[in-house]
């Protein structure tokens, strides 16, 4: 069965065919992200919300128009709860959607998520009425906290944003899939394809990117590998890999060898 | 009352003088043109779009309009 033609991505009441969000972050340019979007497939990307720049010229916002993408606000930059709640507030009103993901960081440094407002900042959001999906640590614990509060995804990070290190603990990862009952998207320090291969493997329901695409030598192509990168993880952890063995195990039969091939006789 | 008096805002977190009775909605169309994609912040609370031009701006204000830009 092809995943793409029969295996949504569903979270709250949507669902997309591809399970690859991209961000919009650190695009070149404003008409290389129109064709980096396109190359992947994928058909939701997040925004950040700022003040308005007189200066700047275009919007994304026209970008993501012509694309035919779904936008999804985030709350980047926000230190504390206070700054998120007003950050999806504003969101809502200058976009006209209740889907946040809510981002509330500890320190400039590692950009990892402040737990405790973390948690603070999407229960008063849930219960205002948005749709929240929390970037959030590798923590099985707080995944499930944020999802006791009522979100509808969670979002673990495998490195910090931007580092393109990769997943830097799978079994943490495999823990919060194994017990969540809500769709996990594998959310920043994605490197490479192979990292967004192995996200799906593990067992994520999507995967976000955004440096990982927007600042490689050739965003194009690896927004193409990219999504062929989720397709492959999707794939291969649905088919269900073989269990590793400590010794070799032949794939060709013994039976009807040749008796004396090597010389014996 | 003197409708020469001004009032001082903070716009965009920038020092900002403006003329008494300023609405919202003025205040914001020399910031922006937008037609959507906007959002005002009112000394931290968001005034819907339809609520701009029935606001006074007063003296002491906090005025943040925001959009969406490449993020995430």
């Amino acid at each position: 069965m092809r995943p793409e033609a029969a295996d949504p991505l569903v979270i709250g009441d949507r669902s997309w065919q591809s399970r690859l969000i991209v961000g919009t972050g650190g695009a070149p340019s404003l008409e290389g992200l129109g064709r980096i979007l396109a190359e992947s497939g994928t058909e939701l990307t997040t925004v950040a919300m700022r003040r308005v720049d007189a200066a700047a010229s275009g919007s994304v916002l026209d970008v993501l128009r012509a694309s035919g993408v779904q936008v999804l606000p985030n709350t980047a930059g926000c230190r504390t709860a206070a700054e998120a709640v007003l950050t999806a507030k504003l969101a809502r009103e200058a976009l006209q959607t209740n889907w946040v993901k809510v981002e509330v960081v500890a320190d400039e440094r590692t950009l990892l998520p402040d737990g405790l407002e973390l948690v603070q900042a999407c229960e008063r959001l849930v219960t205002d009425g948005f749709v929240v999906l929390p970037y959030t640590n590798d923590d099985p614990v707080l995944a499930r906290r944020l999802e006791q509060v009522g979100c509808a995804a969670v979002m673990p990070g495998g490195s910090p944003i931007g580092s393109g290190l990769g997943i830097g603990n799978p079994h943490n990862i495999a823990l919060i899939v194994e017990q969540a009952g809500v769709p996990v998207i594998l959310d920043a320090g994605i490197g490479t394809a192979g990292d967004a291969v192995r996200a799906m493997e593990l067992g994520c329901d999507a995967v976000l990117v955004a440096s990982a695409v927007t600042r490689a030598a050739d965003p194009i192509r690896m927004a193409r590998a990219m999504k062929l990168a989720v397709l492959a993880g999707r794939d291969a952890y649905l088919a269900g890999r073989i269990s590793r063995r400590y010794w070799a195990e032949a794939s060709s039969p013994y039976e009807g060898m040749l008796d004396g091939m090597l010389g014996q006789s | 009352m003197n409708r020469d008096s001004r009032v001082q805002l903070t716009v965009n977190g920038r020092p900002r003088q403006a003329a008494d009775h300023t609405t919202l909605a003025e205040l914001v169309s020399t910031i922006s043109d937008r037609p959507t994609g906007i959002a005002v912040a009112l000394n931290n609370e968001v005034v819907p779009r339809g609520g701009w031009s029935e606001i006074s701006v007063q003296d002491g204000d906090r005025i943040d309009v925001v959009t969406a830009v490449q993020g995430g």
